[in-house]
């Protein structure tokens, strides 16, 4: 009896469906999770992933909000609609982008109903989460850096978006002009029409980091209670570095060929320590020596070691936004995926 | 002919990645024609090379305007044609998306940065893009609503058709909207295909640059006037939708005159043929582009169609 209780609070719905040629319909589900008794003006929180096949963090993060919400259910006082897939066929054949047109669904938003099958996909996924009080759309990187936790926002409306993200339990709050929340992310369309969106960048495509994974589903739990939709336990979120692109020293390489690394993801640097050597094989020969452009903490790294003319190697958050909070509170770097 | 490499970007594995330059003509810098930023341009890099040809002739013969200068790139991503990949080979990022780009960032960005300071040093810029629906279009003038566009210049190209377009989301990465924002009068001739070489849609794309460079005074040419533009906005292109997914089986062409409820296409079932769904015409008009896939998508475009106006 109870357990049929609980499956009428965890609602499994389909978002939007299409007809594929054989025999196979593409299917994007969401899980609506509800209180036990419903007043009619709930809040709600939207938490997303799977937009980009490769990036499978948001799996686990998925994963364990609802089991977590499904034990405690008593605590919930609003709506948590968790969509783990946006891109079921990309997570089904590990490709970042959509598999049958390789465009990036990450750049089809705010979508077309009359446009291609990405931008219609698209544009039921909008109108799905629209209405929702705050959206969390959870990444995982891509397969060429590892990132430690962190929340990104768009630059146009920090005044309402950081105290969300400042629950967040990140190391890192970037306010970010990047394309991961400019148009035709789903971020900047859901903020254009009114949905507070925070962009979580954590760990490596292809892999699962279960300690960032579950220091940020902390931080969903302490973002749930500051809306005031959960009054269960939480931990108190810890205070996030906030920088924007001028904190940030990028490191990009000027040779190709394969990276080894000598600094340590999620390390302090001290400027001209050698964050890695650009190597070429065949010869045997050191191509470039990386060196740290300023004191700071690494907290983007090169993953992918094969190297061209341009690759992003580190982030190095410059050691003047270390004062206060900043990454003294991390503990050693984090092991995860194959390794756990 | 001037041959210069604007960039080349290393790779390990392989050789250079160069981007080739291609000047014609000394003097001010007049117009800069861009051919394939994907790996599957064909067509787009086929045009260039067809463009080099007959400019190579041109000024043997002396008939490019003295003081003028063109510029011809055929290519920014000869990696990717050589594995047939239609993005850059080591991330799949798509020059298009990457502008204006940054000289100290990821390799399309480079190229990207690069590439814009280039042609934005010209009056006119004229780039062969590939639509990113797969299909075929009545060969076409396309302008993005900026502000700063002039279909009065794009209908000098002599194309059938000049379709202004409002920016999409992605539009602001891209090369045609970064000229126009740096002041470079920016076109992109859509010449039907993509990923397949079409001899006579190219030849009439070479003549419709060669057309537009006599007429803005740069070379000295003899060729047919071409067509007055129909100018429409992009809102004007109505789509058609499948209501199925299946074999696409179309029984129109692009360009095609089509009456309202005249079928346009059947979708049919992948085992047994028969046909599940039809495409009819909603109304009077012009079959202006056509999916080219053999599949079609439930709920996605497969034409595109121009209402007729009745007198």
């Amino acid at each position: 009896m109870l357990s049929a209780f609980l499956r009428v609070m965890a609602m499994i719905e389909t978002v939007v469906t299409v007809k594929l040629p054989v025999d196979e319909t593409l299917r994007i589900k969401k899980n609506r999770l509800t209180p036990n008794e419903i007043q009619g003006n709930e809040k709600r929180l939207a938490v997303v992933t799977g937009l980009h096949g490769d990036e499978v963090g948001g799996q686990y993060v998925c994963y364990e909000l609802i089991r977590r919400i499904k034990q405690d259910y008593d605590s919930l006082r609003g709506i948590v609609d968790v969509y783990p897939a946006l891109n079921p066929l990309g997570l089904d054949t590990a490709k970042r982008e959509s598999p049958f047109t390789d465009i990036d669904i990450n750049t089809c938003f705010p979508g077309n109903d009359n446009g291609s099958i990405d931008e219609y996909v698209a544009a039921q996924i909008l109108e799905d989460i629209k209405g929702a009080e705050v959206c969390i759309d959870v990444h995982s990187s891509s397969i060429f850096l590892k990132e430690q936790p962190q929340v990104r926002i768009n630059d146009d409306n920090v005044e309402e978006m950081l105290p969300f993200a400042r629950s967040m339990n990140a190391d890192l709050v970037w306010i970010h002009p990047s394309s991961t929340v400019k148009e035709g992310s789903l971020a900047y369309a859901l903020n254009e029409i009114g949905v507070k969106t925070m962009v979580i960048e954590a760990g490596v495509a292809l892999q699962i980091y279960y300690e960032y994974c579950d220091q940020l589903i902390e931080g969903i739990f302490a973002l749930m209670k500051k809306m005031g939709i959960w009054v269960g336990e939480i931990r108190q979120p810890k205070e996030p570095v906030i920088v924007d692109d001028s904190n940030i020293a990028f490191m990009n390489c000027e040779t190709s060929g394969t990276f080894i690394a000598q600094a340590e993801h999620g390390t302090f640097v001290k400027k001209g320590d050698v964050i890695g050597r650009v190597v070429k094989v065949i010869t045997g020969a050191v191509e470039e020596v990386l060196t740290a452009p300023c004191d700071g903490v690494v907290f983007s790294l090169r993953a992918y070691p094969v190297v061209e003319e341009g690759s992003l190697i580190a982030r190095i958050v410059k050691s003047d936004f270390q004062s206060e909070t900043a990454f003294t509170t991390i503990p050693e770097p984090t092991k995860g995926g194959a390794d756990l | 002919m001037k041959i210069e490499e604007i960039l080349t970007m290393s790779t390990d594995f392989r050789e250079d990645n160069q981007i080739k330059s291609f000047t014609f003509g000394h003097g001010k810098k007049a117009a800069c024609i861009v051919g394939a930023m994907r790996g599957n341009e064909y067509q787009q890099l086929y045009i260039c090379s067809q463009l080099i040809r007959t400019l190579t002739r041109l000024e043997e013969k002396g008939a490019i305007v003295s003081g003028k200068e063109i510029m011809v790139i055929p290519s920014l991503n000869g990696h990717s044609i050589n594995i047939g990949k239609k993005y850059w080979g080591m991330d799949n990022s798509d020059i298009n998306r990457q502008f204006p780009g940054n000289p100290h960032g990821e390799a399309t960005s480079r190229i990207a940065a690069r590439v814009l300071e280039v042609v934005s040093a010209y009056d006119y810029g004229i780039q062969f893009p590939s639509f990113y629906l797969e299909g075929e279009f009545i060969p076409h003038i396309r302008m993005m609503e900026t502000g700063k566009e002039s279909s009065s210049l794009a209908n000098l190209f002599g194309m059938p058709y000049v379709v202004i377009s409002e920016p999409r989301a992605f539009d602001g990465s891209t090369l045609n909207y970064n000229l126009q924002m740096r002041g470079t009068n920016a076109f992109s001739v859509y010449t039907s295909t993509t990923s397949s070489i079409e001899e006579n849609l190219a030849g009439q794309a070479v003549s419709a640059v060669l057309r537009f460079l006599t007429r803005m005074g740069i070379i000295r040419y003899q060729l047919h006037p071409g067509y007055i533009a129909t100018v429409l906005e992009e809102s004007e292109l109505i789509s058609v939708k499948s209501t199925a997914s299946g074999v696409l089986h179309k029984t129109c062409a692009i360009n095609q005159e089509v009456e309202r409820g005249e079928l346009l296409a059947e979708i049919l079932h992948p085992y047994d043929g028969s046909v599940i769904a039809e495409i009819h015409s909603p109304f009077d008009g012009i079959v202006f582009f056509a999916n080219t896939e053999p599949m079609a998508f439930q709920n996605s475009a497969v034409f595109k169609l121009i209402k007729k106006l009745h007198a």
